[in-house]
């Protein structure tokens, strides 16, 4: 069981919604759409599930040309952002409600319910009602629903961005066990660049309905095809330096000048962008050819166990990420240390024109 | 401006409420000093809602007493208290511009003229709202709503405290961070006591001094962001700040400290001390994941079997089994493991912390 | 959610078409087919343009009626609209005692329009009705059957009590709509309770009230069956209203080119006040 989608688009009063997605889903793979708000992640998961008709292209099931044919012939689940349940039906029935619609016989379907039940953790649960239930507790309801069937693909459009950051962590965990297993495509859409690490598989970046990168999540996260792509794929987003290349040496706005070597050394002359994420960014040297700068601090946010510091000096703004809770008043000045091994380079164009040696992170 | 006191101050919505489990805030005692920048931060259904309305007195609570600069304001409507506060989600008056939304709580204390407009100009400014000032409220994005919401409650010079309850859900996530800056920016130019309600740690670490995190209807630790990082005062500060939370292992006692299944924790001879006037086998043991190391074997560390390994970019988080516990351990991304394998993991004394009946012991000063 | 347009949508909107055609269109059409012709009998008919128009427009007893229609329209509206939201404020925001108001509220709303004319032609006589009788004891000379003034008063006391819970009921249900928030905000910003009328209620009414006023506008407009019953436009013609006028040209003197023209002329006046009315309520707080 494979998805395709070939070169489709879709514009809805002259506004593009999606433009030439070209992806392909296999069987048992896990796959994210990273994108910001109206991105085209919504759009692109109607038109797989038929829910939506593209204007050009075609969507193959198993080499099988599926355009044009509606939701109900497709064997589609899909988890929404808001809890959606049946507010009149029990969590049971709730749940066994695909199942009752497939005309399933009571005992199979008795043995379902439960499983599913058990495996998302409402199993004790089942005689309720949804606005007896907390939001997690809800949204658990909402996937079971969706898994209970057996569909070939499930989707999940931000179905946790409702609950609150604790409980996202724990179903994020178990939507990555429970898809080690299952031979169905999943889709999960997403604005965290976080969560699209954290559920792992394959990785598409959507930007105004179009695809910027797919793959592997490792591949993507290690190699961003130009900035766009490690902006997005970056949290917070990657940090980008102007620089311009004479001779051996690089000058970072109107006066920072630092000797490139290395690699770096077989940059051809001219205007570049350097990338470098913000937990690449030291507040002390890691290596002898640190680039230091003087910057003033503009926030300090703290997360539970890190802290985001922004810092400015003239056109520079940067975020650097620190292990630790540090409280830090804006105002205050720092030197902050960029590692010339941990830097990424776009060209003019914005391509990526060199991936560092130690790009760190995801292998595989 | 003014110092809020909570004196032996309950609250229950029964109206006689017949054990501790009704009631939304159990007795306690609190001081929110005069210009603090605090934030109550706890999960949904905790009382933090609850406490912020009895503090700006759309709610009366049903024991105790609310104290401003040493007064009672119990029955004081949140007028008379003069208290600010923002709403989650934003409320401005549609049929006004935005610079009359600003003025609106300045013509209703009846100040002059000139004045309204100076002060509605400077806080538009803070807020970045100059061009928007002569557009009607109702045709703005959620997030300039929800700016006119926070100006109104700025734009008075003689407001006791500012209240926010969850200010930011609404805003578009890559806004959220100026926002957070803005209001840490105007907490430090204007002095002013607010207080921040919400459940994201981020946001009340970023925006505040001191956090005082709720559970259910406790104020179970008021401390700084890195207190309650590293020094956790009870295990649900543990598990909910922190991603992953701290890592919590049942212990029982044994000679010179605690053990869990074959493997001891040495205790400091304080800790020990304290332990030994305590009655309760309710004992657990707490480290983060930040702090577990990986180690090559020696007699100190504990082989554990890898279970699992998350890439999260900038680090990993391993799980892993010790002794059939689940532990996470939070690594640096340059580290190489694999499914499966065995880690020898060492346990630093220093972030080690022991909870007798959830609450965390410590050697006496 | 994005709509998909598909055209085939259309076909589910036919039945619709259709019945309003022959309950509208059609009959509409027979009336601006008489307008223009002078009839006599079945098969009997002159084609006579605009003469009945004109004729119309000229017509004093017409043009009598008109103004006293229009006079009555605007007193309808400037007395339930304002009593209405007053009430409206004044009712309990939930409980018993709210469902207790909503029934005696709509209670006049269900009572059929000719019982409510003759319920005040026998409330309101000076001999036996509990009203008139007790403004006569009072020292008022009131006499609806004999005073004009009386008449037009009592005509106008009914129209309140029979709709005014209609725009009290609409205005209530406006304001329960309004979140707490709103209130906790005003509240906190000091707000007089003129001002949350004034900034919260008042512009979170607006779209009730353009169809409270609508609704008023039209049916007072087209007021016929209890000053009818009432007072039998009397006394003189100070309570005929245009509907009344109407048929008694139509039916009564068979005037049918006439009555027809005067009938367009009737449902433009009424199609051109809602239309002005409603693009004055929404455009209100448009942005400039």
């Amino acid at each position: 069981m494979s998805l395709q989608l070939e070169n489709v688009s879709r514009a809805v009063d002259g506004v593009d919604f999606i433009r030439d997605a070209d992806l392909t889903f296999e069987a048992g793979s896990f796959n994210v759409l990273l994108g910001r708000t109206l991105a085209g992640k919504t759009s692109l998961m109607r038109l797989m599930a038929g829910l939506d008709q593209p204007d050009s292209g075609r969507i193959l099931h198993n080499s099988e040309d599926v355009t044009g044919q509606g939701v109900r012939k497709r064997n589609v689940s899909m988890v929404y952002q808001q809890f959606i349940n049946y507010p009149n039906l029990t969590v049971y029935e709730n749940i066994a409600s695909p199942l009752r619609l497939a005309k399933m016989k009571e005992q199979e379907l008795d043995r379902r319910v439960k499983e599913t039940a058990a495996m998302l953790h409402i199993d004790n649960l089942l005689s309720r009602y949804p606005l007896e239930l907390s939001g997690g507790q809800q949204q658990r309801t909402a996937m079971a629903r969706a898994l209970v069937k057996d569909a070939t693909l499930i989707l999940f459009d931000e179905p946790l961005v409702n609950l609150d950051y604790k409980l996202r962590e724990e179903l994020r965990s178990e939507l990555r066990q429970l898809f080690r297993e299952r031979q169905c495509i999943a889709v999960y859409a997403t604005t965290e660049a976080n969560e699209a690490l954290a559920l792992g598989g394959t990785t598409t970046l959507l930007h105004e309905g179009r695809v910027v990168q797919t793959g592997p999540v490792a591949e993507v996260y290690r190699r961003p095809v130009n900035t766009l792509a490690a902006e997005l794929f970056s949290e917070p987003p990657m940090n980008l330096l102007p620089g311009k290349v004479t001779g051996n040496s690089v000058t970072f706005g109107a006066n920072i000048h630092h000797d490139l070597t290395r690699e770096l050394g077989d940059l051809a002359e001219g205007d570049y962008l350097f990338g470098i994420r913000p937990s690449h960014v030291g507040l002390s040297p890691a290596g002898e050819d640190d680039l230091a700068l003087e910057m003033e601090v503009e926030l300090a946010e703290i997360s539970g166990s890190e802290t985001f510091l922004h810092v400015g000096a003239g056109a520079l703004d940067m975020v650097v990420q620190e292990l630790g809770v540090h409280t830090r008043h804006p105002g205050g000045q720092v030197k902050i240390y960029l590692p010339m091994n941990r830097l990424f380079v776009f060209d003019q164009r914005r391509a990526l024109v060199h991936t560092p040696a130690d790009s760190g992170g995801v292998h595989g | 401006m003014a110092e809020i006191a909570l004196t032996a101050m309950a609250h229950s919505y029964e109206k006689e409420p017949a054990g501790p489990e009704d009631y939304a805030i159990r007795q306690l005692d609190h001081v929110w000093e005069k210009g603090g920048a605090y934030a109550l931060l706890g999960p949904s259904g905790c009382g933090k809602s609850t406490m912020l309305n009895i503090i700006s007195g759309l709610l009366a609570p049903s024991e105790g007493q609310v104290l401003f600069d040493g007064k009672p304001v119990n029955h004081l409507s949140p007028r008379e208290r003069n208290i600010a506060q923002v709403f989650q989600f934003p409320v401005v008056y549609d049929s006004m511009t935005v610079f009359d939304n600003l003025a609106f709580p300045l013509r209703n204390s009846g100040l002059p003229k000139a004045k309204i407009r100076e002060r509605v100009n400077e806080i538009a400014e803070v807020l970045e709202l100059e061009p928007l000032l002569h557009r009607k409220a109702r045709n703005l994005t959620a997030d300039e709503k929800q700016k006119v919401s926070m100006g109104r409650g700025l734009v008075r010079e003689d407001v006791s405290a500012i209240l926010f309850d969850e200010p930011l859900t609404v805003i578009d996530p890559q806004l959220k961070w100026k926002l957070r800056r803005k209001l840490k920016q105007i907490h430090e130019q204007f002095d002013i006591t607010m207080i921040y309600v919400t459940h994201d740690q981020l946001e009340a670490s970023t925006f505040a001094d001191r956090i005082a995190v709720m559970y259910e209807g406790r104020i179970v630790q008021f401390g700084t962001p890195t207190e309650l990082f590293e020094n956790p005062n009870h295990t649900f500060v543990g598990f909910f700040i922190g991603s992953p939370g701290m890592n919590l292992i049942d212990v029982t006692r044994c000679p010179g400290g605690v053990q869990f299944g074959n493997t001891r924790f040495p205790l400091s001879e304080g800790v020990m001390k304290r332990l030994a006037e305590t009655g309760s086998d309710n004992l657990r043991l707490g480290i983060r994941p930040e702090f577990i190391e990986l180690t090559e074997p020696n007699p100190d560390s504990c082989p554990a079997i890898v279970e699992d390994v998350e890439d999260l970019g900038t680090y990993q988080i391993l799980t892993a089994q010790l002794e059939g516990q689940g532990l996470k351990v939070r690594l640096s991304e340059d580290i190489q493991v694999e499914r499966k394998q065995v880690v020898h993991l060492h346990f630093p004394a220093r972030w080690l912390k022991l909870y007798v009946d959830e609450f965390l012991v410590e050697a006496s000063p | 959610m994005r709509k998909v347009p598909d055209n085939r949508a259309w076909w589910l909107v036919l039945p619709v078409l259709l019945l309003v055609a022959f309950s509208a269109l059609v009959p509409l059409m027979t009336v601006v087919n008489y307008s223009v012709q002078d009839i006599f009998g079945p098969g009997n008919a002159y084609y006579v343009g605009t003469e009945w128009f004109r004729d119309v427009l000229r017509d004093e007893r017409l043009q009598a009626s008109l103004l006293r229609q229009f006079g009555f329209s605007a007193a309808v509206l400037a007395i339930e609209i304002p009593l209405g939201i007053g009430i409206a404020l004044m009712m309990p925001k939930g409980g018993i005692r709210a469902s207790l108001c909503l029934i005696l509220l709509a209670i006049p709303l269900l009572i059929p329009w000719n019982v409510v004319g003759t319920i005040w032609q026998i409330f309101a006589r000076g001999d036996i009705g509990l009203f008139g009788w007790g403004l006569n004891q009072l020292g008022f000379n009131y006499n609806y059957t004999g005073d004009p003034v009386d008449a037009w008063l009592t005509v106008l006391l009914m129209d309140v009590w029979h709709w005014t819970p209609l725009v009290a009921l609409l205005c209530y249900s406006g304001l329960r709509a309004i979140p707490e928030a709103f209130y906790q905000a005003a509240e906190i910003d000091r707000a007089s309770r003129w001002a949350v009328f004034r900034y919260i209620q008042l512009p979170r009414l607006k779209n009730v009230l353009v169809i409270a006023v609508l609704l008023r506008f039209m049916d007072s407009f087209m007021i016929y069956t209890e000053p009818f019953v009432l007072t039998g436009g009397g006394p003189g013609s100070s309570t005929t209203f245009l509907s009344q006028t109407l048929t008694t040209m139509a039916v009564g003197q068979f005037d049918l080119g006439r009555a027809a023209a005067f009938s367009l002329v009737y449902f433009l006046i009424v199609l051109l006040v809602s239309w002005l009315f409603f693009t004055a309520i929404t455009h209100m707080d448009k942005e400039r």
